[in-house]
């Protein structure tokens, strides 16, 4: 098994945090797992992005080339990456900001409006997390209960009311895509 | 063992801590600002010293000062800041004081980009500053390697008192990966009695001193230092090797070009070409006994050196093979990191030149 994911938005949609989930979520599965960020002045304003690659081997070259599956949280995210994800691969689409469907036919993409999902839950900062619930009920590359017990131990003490928002966020996007 | 997520930079700090450094002294750098930013927090914690210095050339010259008292000691920058601290390296050389001293290389020359590159091999290996003088310098690839590096490198400060440096690329500085912390065992107790720690009953105070105005204590002196050089390129040389044993065409390189040559060799073999990698691990002093014997084997047919610059350990690599098989180069530079698919195709090309 090895997947290659790019993760791409706005700086402040949570992008470097949900690609640190998966690399976490992925340790935690006893893979091997590398997150490289787009470092550079694209930071400002514009879009970031990071590479995970999840592996149950070695993983080498930490830079993902052709991307199995992509998050697009903005549309300047789909612009740029969706001509370079693999063909077969499948890309997940913010559909609350980004109003363009995909416009390649060998790739698959998946829908989810999840500002608007996250802004019913009443925080649109859990935003990232419907995505995350849809990415991983659609592709089962980690499971949602590792993700969810990852939650529970990053939001203890003073957080804790958080738990439950994340969670619950995370449960919309599966069931969105289930 | 529990493997534990951690961010390049941080990595390099925490290990630099449970080695025993605790004096840090720095001035801020893209990309290596989440060294000082870790270490402003986690030194004090551990009882240690940090100094967000007014300049590089402060900074330097209090790692000079700490390093006098027999501290271990450290500092980082990135490439046009290592620049600036190339002064108070070479004295740190020729006043024989310990030191690590971390470059998070990025594009150049000049101010250059904020990107990985590694256009400071040169530098780095040939003693960046005045006069005749070696750093040993280690390259880790992977966050495990960085950790256990720092470990050599406070080791082989103190066993030789001479500055060392770990040369990485901004991508390993910024990347996350998996690390597991071991605790290693080190019985070997290194001589303090030069320090300026107080004179502890001796009839005068140690000096500590890189002037020797006399020309012929001078010479005596570059020949102890050279001495020292000696012991370290027979002692200290370090590499790793991959699929060399059957290798046709051997890529060579460090930092995040050995990762990326190293999936790239796996394609490479995929496709019925039989490739290896040889990653020095110490750019000095520098695997080239390794290398020549590889050179002389009879089934290897090229080398191929990848590099994040325009080709500078590709002059180690020819002085190591000589004229014994071809030496290709592939290199991007100014923060562009090559693929894994540019360097098939380069090892490809080398391929078909000489099989």
């Amino acid at each position: 098994m090895r997947k290659e994911i790019i993760l791409a938005g706005f700086g402040g949609q949570g992008i470097m945090s949900m690609g640190k989930n998966l690399v976490e979520a992925g340790v935690k599965e006893n893979l091997e797992a590398s997150w490289v960020p787009s470092y550079g002045p694209e930071m400002r304003g514009g879009t970031a992005n990071c590479s995970v690659i999840l592996s149950d081997k070695p993983i080498g070259a930490p830079l993902v080339e052709t991307p199995e599956e992509v998050i697009a949280m903005n549309r300047p995210s789909l612009l740029k990456f969706e001509p370079e994800t693999a063909p077969g691969g499948t890309v997940f689409i913010n559909s609350s900001i980004i109003a363009d469907k995909i416009s390649r036919k060998d790739i698959d993409a998946v829908y989810i409006p999840c500002d608007d999902i996250a802004k019913e839950l009443g925080n649109i900062k859990v935003s990232n997390m419907v995505m995350l619930g849809a990415y991983i009920g659609k592709t089962g590359t980690v499971k949602a209960e590792t993700v969810k017990e990852m939650i529970r131990e990053t939001f203890s003490g003073k957080k804790e009311s958080l738990i439950k928002l994340n969670i619950e966020a995370l449960d919309r996007g599966i069931r969105w895509v289930g | 063992m529990k493997r534990e997520i951690w961010k390049g930079s941080e990595a390099i700090s925490e290990a630099a801590i449970r080695c025993g450094c605790r004096g840090f002294f720095g001035y801020p750098i893209t990309p290596q600002n989440e060294i000082p930013e870790y270490m402003s927090y986690r030194m004090p914690q551990a009882g240690g010293v940090f100094v967000q210095a007014e300049s590089e050339l402060a900074a330097i010259n209090m790692v000079y000062g700490a390093a006098a008292s027999g501290i271990r000691v450290m500092t980082s920058s990135s490439s046009p800041g290592i620049s600036l601290k190339q002064e108070g390296i070479s004295y740190m050389a020729g006043a024989q004081l310990p030191a690590v001293i971390v470059n998070v290389m990025r594009g150049s020359p000049g101010l250059g980009s904020i990107q990985p590159a590694q256009g400071d091999y040169y530098q780095a290996t040939r003693g960046g500053g005045n006069g005749d003088y070696r750093t040993v310098t280690l390259a880790p690839a992977t966050l495990q390697d960085a950790v256990e590096l720092m470990q050599d490198a406070f080791d082989i400060a103190d066993r030789y008192r001479n500055p060392v440096m770990v040369l990485v690329d901004g991508l390993i500085a910024q990347m996350m990966e998996p690390v597991v912390w071991k605790e290693r065992e080190t019985d070997e107790a290194f001589d303090k009695s030069w320090t300026a720690s107080g004179r502890q009953g001796r009839s005068r105070n140690n000096f500590i001193t890189s002037l020797f105005i006399d020309a012929s204590i001078c010479e005596n002196h570059n020949e102890l230092l050279r001495k020292k050089y000696t012991a370290m390129e027979e002692r200290e040389c370090r590499w790793k090797e991959i699929m060399t044993e059957d290798a046709e065409i051997i890529l060579v390189a460090y930092g995040t070009p050995s990762r990326i040559a190293e999936t790239a060799v796996g394609v490479l073999r995929e496709q019925g070409i039989k490739a290896g990698l040889l990653r020095p691990v110490s750019l000095w002093p520098f695997p080239s006994p390794r290398l020549k014997e590889l050179a002389s084997q009879s089934h290897v047919k090229a080398f191929l050196d990848v590099e994040m610059s325009m080709g500078q350990m590709l002059d180690d690599v020819r002085l190591a093979v000589a004229e014994r098989k071809p030496v290709m180069f592939y290199g991007r530079t100014g923060g562009m990191i090559p693929s894994v698919s540019e360097v098939v195709k380069a090892a490809c090309e080398a391929y078909e030149e000489v099989k």
